[in-house]
C-alpha cells in the first residue's frame, strides 16, 4: 500500500514535522527538553534562592517545603543549583556535540571516501583513541588553560574520533553502493556525491552517536571540574553537583539524586527525539508508523 | 567495415584496460575495437569475465581506481556539436560534463542504483540541474516529463515517491528516465534487464527501442543473454577473454556464426527445434581462461573443437568473413 503522497516539496518538509509530532514519545521528550532548557534559561527568575549563598545553619537539610530538593553540605539550595547547573551542563553538552560532529563528520567522510587520505586520517584517529578520554581532556585543558571554552574545545576534540570512526565505517559501505556509481555516471561531482548522497545516508548513525556524546560530555565536564581542570568547582553544573554529593551518598542522597535525574531526563529525551528524527528522516521507515 | 558511410558516435580503438594487483596483471580488456553508429544498438555479448562490463566502465571513466587503468587505445566520442573527445585522455571536468549529458549509463541493479533517501523526482532533477542549470521547478517539470516518456503512470504523483515505493521494473524505468533526462547521444546499458522478470524484461526492451526511435540515440547494450540480443540489437560484438572475437550484423551472427566460440554459445541456447529433435544442448567444454594467465595465441584454442597447433602461435586478427562481418579465427575463411 502506498502512503499518502505530498503534493509538493514544501509539503514534504511539513510531512516530516507532522510525522514527528504524531509520535507520542517524541512529543513527550520534546516537552521534557523544553522544560529543562526553559528552566536553565530562566534560572535567575525561577530559583527561590541564590545558588551560591552559603548557609551553614541550613546544611544537609532533606527536601521539604522550604527547600524542594533539600540543601547541600554548605547549605546551598539544591533546586536553585540544579536550575543554574543546567545552564552550563546543557551548553557544554550541546557545544561539544556540535564541535565533535563538525570535526568527526569531516574527518570520517574524508577517510571513508578517499583511500589515500584514509591512511593518514585513520592513524591519527587511532592515536587519539589510544588515550583514555579523560586523560586526553585533562592534558588538552591543561595546555589550553582552564575556561569553559577550553573545556568545550578539549571535549569536542576528545569525542571527535568516536564520530569519525562511525562516519568512516558507514561511508566505506555507502561508497560501494550502486547509487554512488550511478550518480557518478550522471556527471555528479565528487564533492556533491560526498556531501549530499553519502552524508544524507549517514544521518542515523550520526544522530545516535551524537546523543551519546551529549551525555558523555556532561559527565566528562563534571570529571574535569572535579579534578580541578574544568570550571571552578563552586560554579554549579549537574556534573560537579554529583561529584560533590558523592561523599554524602549514604546520608544526604538528594544532593546527587536531583542533578542525576536532570542528566538522565536530558539524555533520555534527547535520545528519544533522535530516534524519532532518524525514523522520520528515512523514508523507508516512515510507513511503519 | 565502411565506417565512413555511417555516422559514428562512439569509436573504441584497440582499448586495453588492465587491473594491477599484487598477484599480477589482469588483462580484462585487451585490444577491443568497435564503432557505434548514430541510432544503432550494438550488443556486447560475453560470459562473466569476458571484459564486457569493464569495457563499458572504461568508456564511462568509472574504473575502480587505482587498480584499473586504461593502458592503451582510444575511446573517441563525437558530441552533439560534432566535437571529438578522446575519453581516455579527457580531463576530469570534461568527463563530468560528458557523463550524463552525452553518455549515460543504466545498471543491472535497479533496486540499489537509486539513492533511497531522495524522491525519484529530486534525483532526476539533480541530473538536469547539474548539466543544464535552470530552476528546480523547471527541473522537476522535466523529471515529470521524463517519467511520462518512460511510461510511468501518474507521473505528477510519482515524482514525489521514493525508490522503495516502486517495483523493480518501475525503478529500472526511473533509471532510464534519469539516464535520458539530458538527452544523451549514447546510452550504455549494462545488463539492464538481468534482474527483472521476463515479462518486465520485454517491456523494458520495448521501451528502450521506442525511446531510441524517438531520440535517435545509440545504445551500447552489454549482456550475456542471447535472447535479449536478438530482441534489441542491430549489431553484435562477441567478447571472449578481453577481446572481440566476432563482430557482425545481428542476423548474420545468428544465421551464419563464424567464430567457433559464437557457434558454441548459440548451441548452448535451448530452442524449439532443438527440443523437437530431442537433441541435447551442447555446452562448450572447459572454462573461460583467467585473465591473469591467458593462453598464448588464440585464447579460445584450449576449448575449441577446431583448434590446431598453429592456433597457439599468434593472436589471430579480426578478419572480414563477409562485408561488415569479422571474426578472430584463422580457421574461418572469407566467403
Amino acid at each position: 500500500m502506498a502512503i499518502p503522497i505530498p503534493a509538493s516539496a514544501g509539503a514534504e518538509r511539513w510531512q516530516v514535522v507532522r510525522l514527528l509530532a504524531a509520535r507520542k514519545t517524541v512529543l513527550a521528550s520534546l516537552f521534557v527538553l523544553a522544560v529543562l532548557v526553559g528552566a536553565a534559561a530562566l534560572a535567575p527568575w525561577l530559583s527561590p534562592y541564590d545558588p551560591f549563598k552559603l548557609s551553614i545553619m541550613n546544611r544537609l537539610q532533606a527536601p521539604g517545603a522550604a527547600h524542594w530538593f533539600g540543601t547541600d553540605d554548605f547549605g546551598r539550595d539544591v533546586f536553585s543549583r540544579v536550575l543554574y547547573g543546567g545552564r552550563l551542563s546543557l551548553t557544554v553538552g550541546f557545544l561539544v556535540v556540535l564541535l565533535s560532529s563538525v570535526l568527526g563528520i569531516a574527518l570520517g567522510l574524508v577517510a571513508g571516501f578517499f583511500r589515500g587520505a584514509d591512511k593518514v586520517v585513520s592513524r591519527i584517529i587511532d592515536a587519539m583513541m589510544a588515550f583514555p578520554d579523560i586523560l586526553l581532556a585533562i592534558s588538552l585543558v591543561a595546555a589550553l588553560g582552564p575556561s569553559l571554552l577550553n573545556v568545550v574545545t578539549a571535549l569536542g576534540i576528545v569525542y571527535t574520533p568516536r564520530l569519525a570512526r562511525i562516519v568512516r565505517a558507514s561511508t566505506l559501505v555507502i561508497r560501494e553502493l550502486p547509487f554512488v556509481e550511478a550518480a557518478r555516471a550522471l556527471g555528479v561531482p565528487t564533492r556533491r556525491i560526498v556531501t549530499v548522497h553519502v552524508l544524507r545516508n549517514l544521518v542515523s548513525p550520526i544522530l545516535v552517536q551524537g546523543t551519546f556524546i551529549f551525555a558523555y560530555a556532561m559527565l566528562a565536564e563534571a570529571g574535569l571540574s572535579f579534578l580541578g581542570v574544568g570550571v571552578s568547582p563552586d560554579v554549579p553544573t549537574w556534573g560537579t553537583m554529583i561529584n560533590a554529593g558523592q561523599q554524602y551518598m549514604g546520608s544526604a542522597d538528594w544532593i546527587m539524586v536531583f542533578p542525576g535525574v536532570a542528566i538522565v531526563l536530558a539524555v533520555l529525551s534527547l535520545q528519544l527525539v533522535g530516534d524519532g528524527l532518524r525514523d522520520v528522516l528515512d523514508p523507508r521507515l516512515r510507513k511503519e508508523l | 567495415m565502411s565506417a565512413s558511410s555511417r555516422d559514428i558516435v562512439l569509436s573504441v580503438r584497440d582499448l586495453k584496460t588492465w587491473f594491477h594487483s599484487r598477484d599480477g596483471v589482469a588483462k580484462s580488456v585487451d585490444g577491443v575495437t568497435f564503432d557505434l553508429a548514430r541510432g544503432e544498438t550494438l550488443a556486447i555479448v560475453g560470459e562473466s569475465g569476458s571484459g564486457k562490463s569493464v569495457t563499458s566502465l572504461s568508456i564511462m571513466g568509472l574504473l575502480p581506481k587505482p587498480a584499473g587503468r586504461i593502458e592503451a587505445g582510444s575511446i573517441v566520442l563525437r558530441d552533439r556539436n560534432g566535437a571529438e573527445h578522446d575519453l581516455t585522455r579527457a580531463s576530469a571536468a570534461t568527463l563530468r560534463r560528458i557523463r550524463g549529458a552525452e553518455i549515460a549509463m543504466i545498471f543491472q541493479e535497479p533496486m540499489t542504483s537509486l539513492n533511497p533517501l531522495y524522491t525519484v523526482g529530486d534525483q532526476i532533477a539533480e541530473a538536469v540541474l547539474q548539466h543544464e542549470g535552470g530552476t528546480r521547478a523547471a527541473a522537476l517539470r522535466r523529471a515529470q516529463d521524463m517519467l511520462d516518456r518512460v511510461e510511468i503512470p501518474a507521473a505528477a504523483r510519482r515524482i514525489h515517491e521514493y525508490p522503495h515505493q516502486m517495483s523493480g521494473g518501475m525503478r529500472q524505468r526511473v533509471m532510464i528516465a534519469l539516464a535520458l533526462a539530458c538527452n544523451p547521444s549514447v546510452l550504455i546499458a549494462d545488463e539492464p534487464t538481468t534482474a527483472l522478470d521476463v515479462t518486465v524484461q520485454a517491456q523494458i526492451l520495448d521501451l528502450l527501442r521506442r525511446l531510441q526511435a524517438e531520440s535517435g540515440m545509440s545504445i551500447l547494450f552489454v549482456t550475456h543473454n542471447l535472447g535479449v540480443v536478438a530482441e534489441i540489437a542491430h549489431r553484435v560484438a562477441v567478447m571472449y577473454a578481453g577481446r572481440v572475437v566476432e563482430d557482425a550484423h545481428v542476423h548474420d551472427l545468428f544465421d551464419r556464426p563464424s567464430h567457433p566460440y559464437t557457434r558454441g554459445l548459440l548451441s548452448c541456447v535451448p530452442t524449439a527445434s532443438l527440443l523437437a529433435a530431442r537433441q541435447r544442448l551442447q555446452p562448450i567444454p572447459g572454462n573461460v581462461p583467467s585473465v591473469m594467465a591467458l593462453p598464448p595465441g588464440c585464447t579460445f584454442a584450449p576449448r575449441c573443437p577446431l583448434a590446431a597447433a598453429d592456433c597457439r602461435d599468434a593472436v589471430p586478427e579480426l578478419v572480414a568473413v563477409r562485408p561488415s562481418h569479422r571474426a578472430r579465427c584463422i580457421k574461418v575463411t572469407p566467403q
